[in-house]
């Protein structure tokens, strides 16, 4: 039965060598030799860093808390709090709309999205900064009729409108797709038995195909709102003083570019990194019916599902 | 039928015909049921028996004649001597009186079981939070699940499952309980334990129409037996008739595969 050049490792009928608990992982060598190399390359790597004066550490640290970084810093998170909360509001509505057998809803939806996915968020942002030579006034009346109130565009139209309308519009194109794709993914057997129970629409959606979208729509959720923090970096070139204009504005005045773009470098990794951790919280939230054993479930929750 | 004859009909189906684009799977299903009656319908797949279950609650919209349920017909209403569709939010509340349990369970699977039976006695009907739990509880003692309260459906059997469904269902209070194939989908030993609850509930009075290939349910928990094929009720009449002595050489071909 077994090949004779092997057998002398595990000699026939000596049962305890061939149990699997007893055996060992061999040395692996090139392993090591990988390991040592890739080593070496790092260290180097970060010796290079830590040297070159271009990099500029103490004019990073110097900076880092600085009071015009800071003030940026809350821009560029508070840009991204309302445009995604507005965005996924929006987007939504949109989807709900796209699904809809409605015909006017449906061609509503399908032409927002076609427009905000299909053209640039640059070009959308200086778009809506630019809205005033389009329309001088904004005003609310009744088409061909009396106008009811009006306001001079410039006023309403400031950086930060421009800024929050145009990223939120962007983003709810794209969250509408994939709240669609969530709602879809649901089985059609969950809509067709609160429907049978007498549930409204709205009611089924909210209480049982929306909880159960939840699970594939958070990751790509997640996704957008890192592109998100990053995308507002955009609103910079309509004067909006977000991170990246803050020491954008303060290296127009010091020269010390690499070092200032450091310290936005940093900030958005730091954002970003904080936001991936809230991501794994609210995927295990959503999964917690998918574990089987539902008397550790409550512990698990409660222990953080550290081990996943 | 006997002594409920002179009592009014709970649902009345009349000419019902339904067709998938050019498919028809309804050709004209005329059936009276009574209350408190069980009603078990027979017949070979593709027989239309679930399609007809499902345009009793208007699942499936009906292209012609009209189904009634508890006096009100399903889906549409009379206004001025006009019969007009109804929106969405009339035939949701025509459904809240008929219980429904399906072939593939279909529990919510994001909630326990509790949440799954208290659903739609508190958000749809009003309840307060404490009687349908109450009740829930009763009626998963009932069901034999009462140790499962707090389960999620994925950690239950298939028959467990449905044994919740079912009590979900009857969590409404339901006039009628209209069951789609609710063995089907199940492992054959879990089967009987199913069908003891359902033959419990028919004991007890409840007005239920059965889609089911069960023969032996039948011919034991039905008060009466409706065999269709093809879109039409080819045979129908007491289970020990239907099923003891059929009359049509289809009836008669669809149970010797039985035999």
């Amino acid at each position: 039965m077994i090949n004779s050049t092997q057998s002398d490792a595990a000699p026939q009928g000596v049962a305890n060598f061939r149990d699997v608990a007893t055996a060992h992982t061999p040395f692996r060598t090139g392993r090591l030799l990988l390991w040592l190399v890739i080593a070496f390359v790092v260290i180097d790597f970060g010796w290079i860093i830590a040297h070159n004066e271009g990099f500029g550490w103490p004019v990073v640290a110097q900076y880092f808390f600085d009071p015009t970084v800071i003030s940026g810093l809350y821009v560029s998170l508070g840009l991204t709090v309302v445009a995604m909360i507005l965005g996924v509001v929006i987007g939504l509505v949109i989807a709900i709309m796209r699904m809809s057998n409605d015909g006017l809803a449906n061609g509503f939806a399908s032409l927002f999205i076609w427009f905000f996915r299909g053209t640039p968020l640059l070009v959308q942002l200086i778009f809506w900064y630019n809205m005033s030579t389009l329309f001088p006034e904004i005003s609310i009346s009744i088409p061909f009729g009396p106008t009811l109130a009006s306001w001079d565009t410039n006023s309403v139209i400031t950086p930060m409108t421009a800024a929050i309308v145009g990223l939120a519009l962007n983003e709810a194109a794209y969250m509408a797709e994939i709240i669609r794709g969530g709602l879809i993914s649901v089985d059609r057997g969950q809509a067709e038995t609160a429907e049978a129970f007498g549930m409204t629409k709205g009611r089924a959606l909210w209480r049982i195909i929306i909880p159960q979208a939840m699970r594939s729509i958070v990751p790509p959720t997640g996704n957008q709102l890192i592109s998100m923090i990053k995308a507002t970096s955009l609103v910079s070139v309509i004067a909006m003083a977000d991170l990246l204009y803050s020491v954008q504005s303060i290296y127009n005045r010091t020269f010390e570019i690499i070092p200032m773009l450091l310290v936005a470098v940093l900030w958005y990794l730091l954002i970003t990194s904080v936001l991936n951790l809230g991501q794994s919280y609210i995927e295990a939230y959503y999964g917690r019916s998918e574990r089987r054993n539902a008397g550790v479930a409550k512990v698990e929750a409660a222990t953080g599902e550290a081990s996943h | 039928m006997t002594v409920i004859d002179t009592a009014k009909p709970l649902v009345q189906a009349r000419n019902v015909h339904k067709a998938f684009d050019h498919l028809e799977v309804l050709k004209g299903i005329d059936l009276d049921v009574m209350p408190g009656e069980v009603v078990v319908i027979l017949g070979p797949s593709g027989s239309g028996k679930s399609t007809f279950l499902r345009c009793i609650n208007h699942l499936e919209a009906i292209q012609k004649g009209f189904i009634e349920v508890d006096g009100e017909q399903i889906g549409y209403r009379l206004k001025n001597d006009r019969l007009e569709k109804l929106s969405a939010i009339g035939i949701a509340k025509q459904r809240r009186k008929i219980g429904m349990v399906f072939q593939q369970f279909n529990l919510y699977p994001h909630m326990t079981v509790l949440q799954n039976i208290i659903e739609a006695p508190v958000g749809v009907h009003r309840e307060s939070r404490k009687d349908a739990i109450e009740n829930a509880k009763q009626l998963l003692k009932r069901v034999g699940l009462s140790e499962k309260v707090d389960a999620y459906p994925r950690q239950l059997s298939g028959g467990q499952q449905q044994r919740v469904a079912i009590a979900r269902a009857l969590a409404i209070k339901p006039k009628l309980m209209l069951f789609d194939e609710p063995t089907s989908a199940l492992d054959p030993e879990l089967v009987g334990e199913v069908l003891a609850t359902m033959r419990d509930l028919a004991k007890q009075g409840l007005t239920m129409i059965v889609v089911t290939h069960e023969i032996s349910f039948a011919r034991e928990a039905a008060d009466r037996v409706v065999f269709m094929d093809g879109g039409v009720i080819v045979e129908q009449g007491k289970p020990e008739d239907v099923i003891g002595n059929p009359q049509h050489p289809r009836t008669q071909s669809f149970l010797s595969r039985f035999l």
